[in-house]
Protein backbone atom coordinates (compact mmCIF):
# COMPACT_ATOMS: atom_id res chain seq x y z
CA UNK A 1 0.00 0.00 0.00
CA UNK A 2 2.74 2.44 0.82
CA UNK A 3 4.55 1.57 -2.24
CA UNK A 4 1.33 2.46 -4.46
CA UNK A 5 1.23 5.50 -2.60
CA UNK A 6 4.17 6.13 -3.13
CA UNK A 7 3.69 5.51 -6.78
CA UNK A 8 1.14 7.64 -7.10
CA UNK A 9 1.84 10.81 -5.18
CA UNK A 10 5.19 10.93 -6.98
CA UNK A 11 8.31 11.70 -5.44
CA UNK A 12 7.44 13.80 -1.74
CA UNK A 13 10.65 12.00 -0.60
CA UNK A 14 13.66 12.63 1.64
CA UNK A 15 15.11 15.16 -1.30
CA UNK A 16 13.69 18.19 0.20
CA UNK A 17 15.27 16.81 3.96
CA UNK A 18 18.96 16.41 1.91
CA UNK A 19 18.29 20.36 0.05
CA UNK A 20 17.86 22.06 3.03
CA UNK A 21 20.51 20.66 5.36
CA UNK A 22 23.12 21.50 2.42
CA UNK A 23 21.82 25.09 2.02
CA UNK A 24 22.40 25.62 5.53
CA UNK A 25 25.72 23.82 5.53
CA UNK A 26 27.00 25.24 2.61
CA UNK A 27 25.87 29.23 3.62
CA UNK A 28 28.37 28.18 6.26
CA UNK A 29 30.76 27.10 4.50
CA UNK A 30 30.84 28.15 1.21
CA UNK A 31 34.18 30.69 1.17
CA UNK A 32 35.96 28.48 3.21
CA UNK A 33 37.81 27.10 0.69
CA UNK A 34 37.86 29.96 -1.47
CA UNK A 35 40.32 33.20 -1.49
CA UNK A 36 40.68 36.13 0.44
CA UNK A 37 37.88 37.48 3.20
CA UNK A 38 35.76 34.79 3.55
CA UNK A 39 39.05 32.94 4.67
CA UNK A 40 39.83 35.13 7.20
CA UNK A 41 36.45 34.44 9.21
CA UNK A 42 36.68 30.55 9.48
CA UNK A 43 40.57 31.60 10.71
CA UNK A 44 39.19 33.90 13.01
CA UNK A 45 37.27 31.04 14.25
CA UNK A 46 39.39 28.62 15.01
CA UNK A 47 41.68 31.01 17.09
CA UNK A 48 39.13 32.24 18.94
CA UNK A 49 37.91 28.87 20.04
CA UNK A 50 41.78 27.89 20.35
CA UNK A 51 42.32 30.72 22.83
CA UNK A 52 38.94 30.50 24.76
CA UNK A 53 39.63 26.53 25.14
CA UNK A 54 42.68 26.98 26.53
CA UNK A 55 41.19 28.92 29.54
CA UNK A 56 37.60 27.17 29.59
CA UNK A 57 36.59 23.49 29.09
CA UNK A 58 34.80 24.14 26.21
CA UNK A 59 31.45 21.84 25.52
CA UNK A 60 31.26 21.76 21.81
CA UNK A 61 27.14 21.38 22.42
CA UNK A 62 27.65 24.90 24.28
CA UNK A 63 29.51 26.74 21.08
CA UNK A 64 27.69 28.35 18.75
CA UNK A 65 29.48 29.95 15.71
CA UNK A 66 27.70 31.74 13.16
CA UNK A 67 28.72 33.24 10.08
CA UNK A 68 27.09 35.38 8.12
CA UNK A 69 28.61 36.52 4.94
CA UNK A 70 27.24 40.40 3.15
CA UNK A 71 28.43 42.41 0.59
CA UNK A 72 30.50 45.18 2.35
CA UNK A 73 30.61 43.54 6.02
CA UNK A 74 30.73 39.92 7.24
CA UNK A 75 29.97 38.93 10.45
CA UNK A 76 31.21 36.20 12.62
CA UNK A 77 29.40 35.44 15.46
CA UNK A 78 30.48 33.46 18.36
CA UNK A 79 28.52 32.48 21.13
CA UNK A 80 30.43 30.32 24.04
CA UNK A 81 28.50 29.27 27.35
CA UNK A 82 31.06 29.57 29.80
CA UNK A 83 30.37 27.69 33.24
CA UNK A 84 30.34 29.37 36.47
CA UNK A 85 31.91 29.06 39.55
CA UNK A 86 34.45 26.18 39.16
CA UNK A 87 35.71 27.21 35.58
CA UNK A 88 35.98 30.33 36.48
CA UNK A 89 38.41 29.99 39.71
CA UNK A 90 40.37 27.55 36.68
CA UNK A 91 40.54 31.19 34.62
CA UNK A 92 41.62 33.09 37.81
CA UNK A 93 44.85 30.45 38.45
CA UNK A 94 45.31 30.35 34.58
CA UNK A 95 45.73 34.30 34.41
CA UNK B 1 40.21 -4.98 23.12
CA UNK B 2 39.61 -2.31 21.33
CA UNK B 3 39.72 -2.96 17.63
CA UNK B 4 40.84 -0.24 14.84
CA UNK B 5 39.04 -0.80 11.27
CA UNK B 6 40.06 1.28 8.35
CA UNK B 7 37.07 1.61 5.60
CA UNK B 8 38.79 1.87 2.48
CA UNK B 9 38.80 1.45 -0.99
CA UNK B 10 41.44 3.63 -3.41
CA UNK B 11 38.79 4.36 -5.56
CA UNK B 12 36.37 7.12 -4.66
CA UNK B 13 32.41 7.06 -4.77
CA UNK B 14 31.96 3.11 -3.94
CA UNK B 15 30.29 4.06 -0.31
CA UNK B 16 33.17 4.11 1.97
CA UNK B 17 31.77 6.72 4.22
CA UNK B 18 28.21 5.49 4.09
CA UNK B 19 29.48 2.14 5.11
CA UNK B 20 31.31 3.60 7.67
CA UNK B 21 28.24 5.04 9.16
CA UNK B 22 26.55 2.16 8.58
CA UNK B 23 28.95 -0.16 10.32
CA UNK B 24 29.77 1.97 13.41
CA UNK B 25 25.80 2.39 13.91
CA UNK B 26 25.38 -1.40 13.50
CA UNK B 27 27.92 -1.95 16.20
CA UNK B 28 26.57 0.24 18.56
CA UNK B 29 23.27 -1.39 17.96
CA UNK B 30 24.58 -4.39 18.53
CA UNK B 31 25.82 -2.95 22.16
CA UNK B 32 29.52 -2.05 21.64
CA UNK B 33 30.60 1.38 22.20
CA UNK B 34 32.10 2.39 18.70
CA UNK B 35 33.85 5.69 17.67
CA UNK B 36 34.13 6.72 14.12
CA UNK B 37 36.69 8.88 12.38
CA UNK B 38 37.13 11.38 9.27
CA UNK B 39 40.36 11.10 7.97
CA UNK B 40 39.37 12.68 4.62
CA UNK B 41 41.27 16.32 5.82
CA UNK B 42 39.33 19.14 3.31
CA UNK B 43 36.59 16.98 1.91
CA UNK B 44 34.76 15.67 5.21
CA UNK B 45 31.75 13.98 4.36
CA UNK B 46 30.91 11.34 7.62
CA UNK B 47 29.00 14.59 9.67
CA UNK B 48 26.90 15.10 6.75
CA UNK B 49 26.24 11.53 6.77
CA UNK B 50 25.55 10.67 10.12
CA UNK B 51 23.86 14.36 10.63
CA UNK B 52 26.52 16.06 13.01
CA UNK B 53 27.28 18.64 10.57
CA UNK B 54 26.05 21.23 12.66
CA UNK B 55 27.76 20.23 15.61
CA UNK B 56 31.11 20.24 14.83
CA UNK B 57 33.22 22.78 16.76
CA UNK B 58 36.46 20.56 16.94
CA UNK B 59 38.30 18.25 14.42
CA UNK B 60 40.72 15.47 13.99
CA UNK B 61 43.36 18.19 13.51
CA UNK B 62 42.97 20.11 16.51
CA UNK B 63 42.96 16.99 18.89
CA UNK B 64 46.17 15.95 16.66
CA UNK B 65 47.80 19.78 17.12
CA UNK B 66 46.96 19.65 20.66
CA UNK B 67 44.39 22.70 20.35
CA UNK B 68 41.64 20.58 21.40
CA UNK B 69 41.55 17.91 24.38
CA UNK B 70 40.06 14.75 22.54
CA UNK B 71 36.79 15.05 24.76
CA UNK B 72 36.38 18.07 22.85
CA UNK B 73 36.26 16.72 19.43
CA UNK B 74 34.37 13.95 19.75
CA UNK B 75 30.34 14.59 18.95
CA UNK B 76 27.65 11.92 20.73
CA UNK B 77 25.49 10.89 18.52
CA UNK B 78 22.42 11.73 18.73
CA UNK B 79 20.42 8.58 18.24
CA UNK B 80 22.18 6.20 20.01
CA UNK B 81 24.91 6.83 22.96
CA UNK B 82 27.20 4.79 22.59
CA UNK B 83 27.86 6.09 19.02
CA UNK B 84 30.54 8.66 18.51
CA UNK B 85 32.18 11.05 15.21
CA UNK B 86 35.49 12.41 15.75
CA UNK B 87 35.03 15.12 12.07
CA UNK B 88 38.09 15.82 10.38
CA UNK B 89 39.49 19.04 9.49
CA UNK B 90 37.73 21.33 6.43
CA UNK B 91 41.02 23.41 6.16
CA UNK B 92 43.01 22.14 3.30
CA UNK B 93 46.61 21.77 4.90
CA UNK B 94 46.72 17.78 4.67
CA UNK B 95 49.71 17.84 6.27
CA UNK B 96 48.38 18.70 9.25
CA UNK B 97 48.10 14.95 10.14
CA UNK B 98 51.26 13.26 11.39
CA UNK B 99 51.81 9.77 11.77
CA UNK B 100 52.81 10.19 15.45
CA UNK B 101 49.62 12.15 16.24
CA UNK B 102 47.33 9.55 14.99
CA UNK B 103 48.98 6.83 16.59
CA UNK B 104 48.59 8.79 20.20
CA UNK B 105 44.84 9.68 19.30
CA UNK B 106 44.10 6.05 17.95
CA UNK B 107 46.00 4.81 21.32
CA UNK B 108 43.73 7.33 23.54
CA UNK B 109 40.35 6.42 21.62
CA UNK B 110 41.58 2.41 22.43
CA UNK B 111 40.78 3.13 26.25
CA UNK B 112 37.51 4.61 25.54
CA UNK B 113 35.72 2.42 23.09
CA UNK B 114 35.32 -1.21 22.14
CA UNK B 115 35.95 -0.03 17.90
CA UNK B 116 37.37 2.85 16.51
CA UNK B 117 36.42 2.85 13.02
CA UNK B 118 38.77 4.74 10.21
CA UNK B 119 37.11 6.40 6.74
CA UNK B 120 39.54 6.44 4.87
CA UNK B 121 39.97 9.56 1.85
CA UNK B 122 40.14 7.70 -1.31
CA UNK B 123 43.65 7.41 -2.99
CA UNK B 124 46.87 6.48 -2.01
CA UNK B 125 48.32 9.29 -0.66
CA UNK B 126 48.79 10.48 3.06
CA UNK B 127 45.37 11.00 4.11
CA UNK B 128 44.65 7.20 2.78
CA UNK B 129 47.88 5.38 4.03
CA UNK B 130 47.34 6.96 7.45
CA UNK B 131 44.05 6.02 8.25
CA UNK B 132 45.26 2.28 7.27
CA UNK B 133 48.42 2.95 9.64
CA UNK B 134 47.53 1.80 13.05
CA UNK B 135 44.37 -0.70 11.88
CA UNK B 136 44.21 -4.33 13.25
CA UNK B 137 41.20 -5.06 10.50
CA UNK B 138 40.38 -3.77 6.95
CA UNK B 139 37.08 -3.29 5.13
CA UNK B 140 37.67 -2.68 1.42
CA UNK B 141 34.34 -1.30 0.10
CA UNK B 142 34.39 -2.71 -3.38
CA UNK B 143 31.80 -2.24 -6.34
CA UNK B 144 31.34 -4.71 -8.80
CA UNK B 145 33.03 -2.75 -11.43
CA UNK B 146 36.33 -3.20 -13.08
CA UNK B 147 38.18 -0.26 -11.48
CA UNK B 148 37.09 -0.37 -8.27
CA UNK B 149 38.26 -3.83 -8.19
CA UNK B 150 41.59 -3.04 -9.42
CA UNK B 151 42.02 -0.45 -7.15
CA UNK B 152 40.62 -2.16 -4.10
CA UNK B 153 44.08 -4.80 -5.15
CA UNK B 154 46.33 -2.21 -4.92
CA UNK B 155 45.01 -1.02 -1.57
CA UNK B 156 45.16 -4.24 -0.34
CA UNK B 157 48.97 -4.67 -1.24
CA UNK B 158 49.36 -1.20 0.77
CA UNK B 159 47.35 -2.98 3.91
CA UNK B 160 49.96 -6.42 3.64
CA UNK B 161 52.90 -3.59 3.31
CA UNK B 162 52.23 -0.06 5.00
CA UNK B 163 50.52 -1.04 7.73
CA UNK B 164 52.33 -0.60 11.44
CA UNK B 165 51.21 -4.03 11.63
CA UNK B 166 52.46 -5.44 8.58
CA UNK B 167 55.90 -3.76 9.65
CA UNK B 168 55.93 -5.71 12.57
CA UNK B 169 55.68 -8.50 10.47
CA UNK B 170 51.75 -9.60 11.27
CA UNK B 171 48.98 -9.07 9.20
CA UNK B 172 46.20 -6.57 8.89
CA UNK B 173 43.17 -8.83 8.83
CA UNK B 174 41.68 -8.19 5.70
CA UNK B 175 37.54 -7.94 4.61
CA UNK B 176 35.68 -7.25 1.26
CA UNK B 177 32.74 -5.65 1.59
CA UNK B 178 30.81 -5.66 -2.31
CA UNK B 179 28.34 -2.72 -1.88
CA UNK B 180 25.65 -1.24 -4.80
CA UNK B 181 25.40 -5.21 -5.98
CA UNK B 182 22.81 -5.64 -8.44
CA UNK B 183 22.09 -9.52 -8.39
CA UNK B 184 19.80 -9.43 -11.52
CA UNK B 185 22.46 -7.39 -13.36
CA UNK B 186 25.28 -9.90 -12.27
CA UNK B 187 22.93 -12.81 -13.61
CA UNK B 188 22.21 -11.33 -16.44
CA UNK B 189 26.32 -11.09 -17.08
CA UNK B 190 26.24 -7.37 -17.08
CA UNK B 191 27.95 -6.87 -13.60
CA UNK B 192 30.59 -9.19 -12.48
CA UNK B 193 29.65 -11.35 -9.95
CA UNK B 194 30.59 -11.94 -6.67
CA UNK B 195 32.65 -15.02 -7.28
CA UNK B 196 34.35 -12.85 -10.01
CA UNK B 197 35.22 -10.42 -7.48
CA UNK B 198 36.77 -13.01 -5.06
CA UNK B 199 38.84 -14.58 -7.01
CA UNK B 200 40.20 -12.06 -8.53
CA UNK B 201 40.70 -10.00 -4.71
CA UNK B 202 41.28 -13.33 -2.90
CA UNK B 203 39.98 -11.72 -0.09
CA UNK B 204 37.45 -13.19 2.29
CA UNK B 205 33.94 -11.35 1.79
CA UNK B 206 32.37 -9.63 4.89
CA UNK B 207 28.69 -8.44 3.27
CA UNK B 208 27.08 -8.06 0.20
CA UNK B 209 25.36 -4.75 0.07
CA UNK B 210 22.71 -4.84 -2.76
CA UNK B 211 22.18 -1.43 -5.13
CA UNK B 212 19.08 0.63 -2.83
CA UNK B 213 16.96 3.86 -2.62
CA UNK B 214 17.03 3.27 0.82
CA UNK B 215 21.06 4.24 1.13
CA UNK B 216 20.35 7.69 -0.75
CA UNK B 217 17.47 8.18 1.15
CA UNK B 218 19.34 7.78 4.83
CA UNK B 219 21.95 10.28 3.80
CA UNK B 220 19.28 12.81 2.69
CA UNK B 221 18.36 12.72 6.14
CA UNK B 222 21.11 12.28 7.74
CA UNK B 223 20.95 9.22 9.62
CA UNK B 224 23.40 5.89 9.16
CA UNK B 225 21.42 3.40 6.94
CA UNK B 226 20.92 0.85 9.77
CA UNK B 227 19.27 3.52 11.72
CA UNK B 228 16.69 5.36 8.90
CA UNK B 229 15.35 1.49 7.94
CA UNK B 230 16.52 -1.10 10.36
CA UNK B 231 14.35 -3.71 7.93
CA UNK B 232 15.30 -2.63 4.41
CA UNK B 233 17.65 -4.06 2.72
CA UNK B 234 20.84 -2.93 2.83
CA UNK B 235 20.35 -2.40 6.46
CA UNK B 236 19.96 -5.86 7.21
CA UNK B 237 23.44 -6.82 4.88
CA UNK B 238 25.31 -4.07 6.84
CA UNK B 239 24.01 -5.93 10.28
CA UNK B 240 24.95 -9.36 9.02
CA UNK B 241 28.18 -8.31 8.29
CA UNK B 242 28.76 -6.64 11.85
CA UNK B 243 27.50 -10.20 12.93
CA UNK B 244 30.40 -11.30 11.22
CA UNK B 245 33.14 -8.62 12.16
CA UNK B 246 32.17 -9.89 15.83
CA UNK B 247 32.99 -13.72 15.10
CA UNK B 248 29.41 -14.82 14.46
CA UNK B 249 29.25 -17.44 11.51
CA UNK B 250 25.93 -15.73 9.07
CA UNK B 251 25.49 -17.14 6.02
CA UNK B 252 26.39 -14.89 2.78
CA UNK B 253 22.73 -14.18 1.31
CA UNK B 254 21.81 -11.01 -0.90
CA UNK B 255 18.95 -9.41 1.00
CA UNK B 256 16.38 -8.15 -1.26
CA UNK B 257 13.99 -5.38 -1.65
CA UNK B 258 10.59 -6.93 0.39
CA UNK B 259 8.47 -5.66 -2.34
CA UNK B 260 4.52 -4.63 -2.64
CA UNK B 261 2.33 -5.83 -4.85
CA UNK B 262 2.66 -3.19 -7.42
CA UNK B 263 6.25 -3.63 -8.28
CA UNK B 264 6.21 -7.23 -8.17
CA UNK B 265 2.96 -6.72 -10.50
CA UNK B 266 5.48 -3.92 -12.84
CA UNK B 267 8.07 -6.34 -12.08
CA UNK B 268 6.69 -9.10 -13.59
CA UNK B 269 5.40 -6.97 -17.00
CA UNK B 270 8.66 -5.66 -17.65
CA UNK B 271 10.16 -9.34 -17.36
Amino acid sequence: MMNLLRFIGGRSGSAPVARERLQILLAHERGVGGSGAPELLELLRSEILAVVSRHVDLDPEKVVVKMDRGKFVSMLEVDIEVPNALQRSKMVAAT
Amino acid sequence: MAKVLVVTSGKGGVGKTTSTAALGAALAQAGQSVVVIDFDVGLRNLDLVMGAERRVVFDLINVVQGVAKLSQALIRDKRLENLWLIPASQTRDKDALTDEGVRRVINELKTKFDWILCDSPAGIERGATLAMRYADEAVIVTNPEVSSVRDSDRIIGMLDSKTAKAERGERVEKHLLVTRYDASRASRGEMLSIDDILEILATPLLGIIPESQDVLRASNVGCPVTLNNTTSAPSRAYMDAVRRLMGETVPMTVPVERKGLMNRLLRRRAA
